[in-house]
């Protein structure tokens, strides 16, 4: 437990400064500006309130004007824009609410949208927004033509018009100008992780701390081995187009070799038949590599279920069948994760598991031996090929993050002196 | 050869989502729509995969009669049985599908997760000690989180609620985020790895 | 062995049967807590109350039976919640087992509120891609789901009338148990089209999901089936997560007590053996 719980705590596994700094600063700096480095920085934040297009009215209706004591106010200022960041053919039509528009008031049921050519040509109906709305998106424009909007508030039969708005045409855009921070943050971490693979060619020593849970890999593998038991590799249950899944199925070409070599079976339960497919053509390979190709048999690669709980059954169906000398789960897991390991451990295998799903990091760390924590995951593939390419990306990953941590205290150092500003510098739109 | 011509598809289909979601202009945006299309026919197809090697292994499971063959007769028979009133009578309410959906399905479904609970206690059991500092920290404030989620912890002190948000929001989010950063430099990394071709280990090929 | 040792490595099955007494005996003999609705959950009810009558929110169901005692709860609410202020739901899933599920819950909130599929709900189904069919119906979701669940042409219905791509939809909402599911949606949705998202997930899962909604990525979440049982308080009904809320506060206090236990004999052996 002190080790697991030493692991838990050492969240950044290269560089013993960053685990320093990290170990003292992330339960000081404040959640907003670490909201703002992460996940404004990696995600884009662009609010577009969709807008309930639908309805079709006669063509003439446009020009029907009704002087009644129900009429509803008309909306007021209809402003119209070129949709920013798109690939064009949509313009951003908004406008002010009828005074109308209230809760208690049924004289405004809906605002019908219209458009035209020319300023004084018949005005089309292109759909409507409810009650409420002040926006509507028109997504059926060619680029470069001129158009005209005008809105009208309605209760279904009556309804008031607004002025016509200015001229306006839509384009696309050659750069997503929300995107710039994201474009710099991406240029410097690609920069780094290059140059230092760049250094690594050059031959350059580069360290790399040890990893208990890698460490463990090939002791794994030699105590299944004198126990005459197979091994079983559980690649997670998310597909090939998660990044933890690719790290698992590299880390079970490893795991794949050292189980040709000492002759031990290797049983790979998948959920995804991709990850199948993956995962059969890896452990081919390694059993290759190793010179055991006889001993390949793609049937230990087999596929399950889509369904989780389905997948998680039929795993604790085969480790309670074939009692196996180590389990290693390597990837994406959720709920089922304690279902595997701790069934697992009723078993007596050495448990190794590796995931970046945080919340299931707990469950992973009570019930086995050794856990890799998120990035080392991620680092396995370097760590046991010891390949200098690949290590250079490790340490060019870890200046990254370097940089991100001064630019947390730094920020946070900003914020609480008043600089707000750095805020709207890192966020994108 | 074997290798390069995956590694070139790789490396265009990476460059061009790269490029499309800082260029939305076109060819990069139809390029978007077009390789998720792609992608899209090609996930129904490996479907068709996994179901052929769900066959395979069971046929053979069969021919050869290991021990727990007859298991592969279930397994073989309640696919059969589900494709077939799938096929026959569609997956919309009333139908025998949906029938056995509910009354098959979900129970036999809800009882592995309902697992959970019974793993839960167990590990909790075993693995919860206070044998040192950082671990008699960790058991106290799992100790607050759980019983200040539930009703009775608001039942025996209304403020206990409150302290297992302070806990999650807090300590537990910086901790998340934390890891979180980690995790998305890891892949950032990993990803260039693969569209650059450094990573090759997960193909196979000369 | 002594009996301090033994206590302290009690036998799992031991375990097992009192966890399942806690769950059984509550449910038989209700006890009928009091529940305390968290921040998260008010975040959910107010991002769906703040929607006016006629808005369009997406549903998307991406859980199997097996986590339906969580899951399925906050959908049924939720199809209330919404039929209840007049709102239309387009359901979809990326997992197959979600789709009747949502389409058991929109049914039944439909017929308590006299709503009307094609009209005011629609259920396009399952697409298989995970992630890429959120990017694929964020730029075009006729195209991504040209048939319902029950393969008819979605242009039957009425509801899809002017229904192009995200642009249309005020609200999306992924009720998840795993992958692919709520991080996908704020990864696409939110983060690429800026589209409003809010989440219902398993209670293991929760936490995970703390910095998105602090972010302001998440507009709501509903953690496990006690978010479940405080999204229907706020609905003033009571469906099946609220019936669940004592048993799970007695499983829950029952594992603090063998925590307790546990730690009691242990540190009583570590003394003796001083």
């Amino acid at each position: 437990m002190p080790n697991n719980v030493k692991q838990f705590l050492i969240v950044y596994p290269i560089s013993p400064l960053c685990q320093a700094l990290v170990k003292n600063a992330i339960f000081i700096l404040t959640s907003r500006l670490m909201c703002i480095l992460l996940f404004d920085m990696l995600l884009i934040l662009m609010l577009m309130v969709g807008i309930n297009v639908e309805a079709f009215d006669t063509p003439n209706e446009s020009s029907k004007i009704l002087s009644s004591s129900e009429l509803p106010a008309p909306p007021t200022e209809v402003l119209v824009k070129d949709k920013p960041n798109d690939a064009g053919g949509s313009i951003i039509v908004t406008w002010g609410k009828s005074a109308d528009d209230v809760e208690e008031n049924e004289l405004v049921k809906e605002y019908r949208v219209f458009r035209s050519g020319a300023l004084d040509g018949e005005f089309e109906l292109i759909g409507t927004a409810n009650k409420g709305f002040e926006k509507f998106v028109d997504g059926t424009t060619i680029d470069g033509t001129q158009y005209y909007y005008m809105v009208k508030a309605s209760d279904g039969v009556v309804h008031s018009q607004s002025a016509v708005s200015e001229a306006v045409s839509s384009s696309a855009q050659w750069f997503h100008t929300g995107r710039i921070s994201m474009l710099v943050a991406t240029v410097i971490i690609c920069f780094l992780i290059l140059w230092f693979i760049g250094k690594a060619k050059k031959g350059e020593k580069l360290y790399i701390r040890p990893i208990a849970g890698l460490e463990a890999v090939d002791d794994a593998v030699g105590r299944a081995t004198e126990m005459g038991k197979p091994i079983m590799y559980i690649p997670g249950i998310a597909d090939m187009d998660d990044i933890q899944t690719i790290a698992s199925v590299i880390i079970l070409g490893r795991v794949a070799r050292k189980a040709a070599q000492y002759e031990t079976p290797l049983l790979v339960p998948c959920c995804r038949s991709i990850v199948m497919s993956a995962a059969q053509e890896t452990v081919k390979e390694a059993y290759i590599a190793a010179g055991r190709s006889d001993a390949y048999d793609a049937d230990k690669i087999r596929y399950l279920t889509d369904d989780q709980f389905g997948y998680a059954a039929g795993v604790d169906g085969m480790m309670l069948r074939v009692k196996p000398g180590a389990i290693f789960y390597m990837g994406c897991f959720y709920a089922e994760s304690l279902i595997l390991a701790e069934t697992g451990h009723s078993t007596g295998a050495i448990q190794i598991a590796g995931t970046a799903m945080p919340s299931q990091l707990p469950f992973f760390i009570t019930a086995c031996d050794y856990t890799l924590i998120g990035e080392e995951l991620f680092a396995a593939s370097a760590y046991l090929s010891r390949e200098p390419l690949l290590l250079g990306s490790l340490k060019g990953q870890d200046m990254g993050k370097a940089i991100l941590i001064a630019i947390l205290i730094g920020g946070v150092i900003l914020v609480s002196l008043g600089f707000t500003k750095i805020i709207a510098l890192l966020a994108t739109g | 050869m074997k290798k390069e011509i995956p590694l070139l598809i790789t490396f265009i289909a990476g460059m061009v989502m790269i490029l499309q979601f800082f260029i939305p202009h076109r060819p990069f945006s139809d390029l978007q729509q077009l390789f998720n299309t792609w992608f899209l026919i090609i996930t129904v197809f490996a479907m068709i995969l996994g179901l052929g090697n769900l066959f395979k292994v069971h046929t053979k499971r069969l021919q050869r009669r290991p021990k727990g063959w007859w298991y592969s007769i279930v397994l073989l028979a309640g696919f059969a049985i589900m494709f077939t009133v799938g096929m026959v009578w569609g997956p919309a309410r009333g139908t025998p599908f949906d029938y056995l959906f509910w009354n098959v399905h979900i129970p036999m479904s809800s009882m592995m997760f309902a697992l959970l609970a019974f793993f839960v206690a167990s590990a909790s059991y075993r693995a919860f000690r206070a044998r040192t500092p950082e671990a008699t920290l960790l058991l106290v404030s799992a100790i607050l989180v759980m019983i200040g989620r539930v009703p009775l912890g608001n039942y025996i002190w209304d403020k206990l609620p409150l302290i297992g948000d302070w806990i999650m929001s807090y300590p537990n989010m910086a901790g998340q985020r934390a890891i979180m950063i980690g995790i998305a430099l890891g892949i950032v990394s990993t990803s260039l790895r693969i569209i650059l071709g450094i990573e090759r280990t997960y193909l196979s090929g000369k | 062995m002594n009996i301090v040792e033994r206590l302290e490595k009690l036998d799992r099955r031991i375990i097992f049967l009192l966890t399942l007494l806690a769950v059984v005996i509550p449910l038989l003999l209700p006890i009928g807590f009091k529940i305390k609705v968290s921040e998260p959950v008010k975040l959910f009810y107010d991002a769906v109350e703040a929607l006016p009558p006629g808005s369009m929110v997406l549903v998307s169901s991406e859980y199997s039976p097996s986590t339906m005692p969580e899951v399925y709860p906050m959908n049924q609410a939720l199809a209330r919640h919404c039929f209840k202020k007049d709102i239309k739901i387009v359901g979809m899933g990326l997992w197959p087992e979600g789709i009747p599920l949502n389409q058991a819950s929109m049914e039944q909130a439909a017929e308590e509120y006299g709503k009307e599929y094609g009209v005011d709900y629609v259920n396009l189904g399952y697409k298989a891609g995970g992630i890429i069919v959120i990017s694929a119906a964020a730029e075009n979701i006729p195209n991504t789901f040209p048939l319902d669940y029950a393969g008819r042409p979605i242009e039957e219905f009425e509801i899809m009338e002017g229904i192009r791509n995200f642009d249309n939809i005020d609200l999306i909402i992924s009720l998840s148990a795993g992958d692919p599911g709520v991080r996908h949606w704020v990864m696409i949705a939110q983060g690429r089209y800026g589209k409003k998202v809010a989440g219902g997930v398993t209670a293991v899962s929760a936490p995970a999901f703390y910095p998105y909604l602090n972010a302001g990525q998440l507009q709501g979440l509903i953690g496990g089936m006690k978010g479940a049982a405080e999204y229907e308080t706020l609905l003033e009904t009571s469906g099946t997560a609220t019936r669940g809320m004592d048993a799970q506060s007695i499983a829950h206090g029952l594992i603090i007590f063998l925590i307790l236990f546990a730690n009691f004999f242990y540190l009583l052996g570590k003394r003796r053996k001083k």
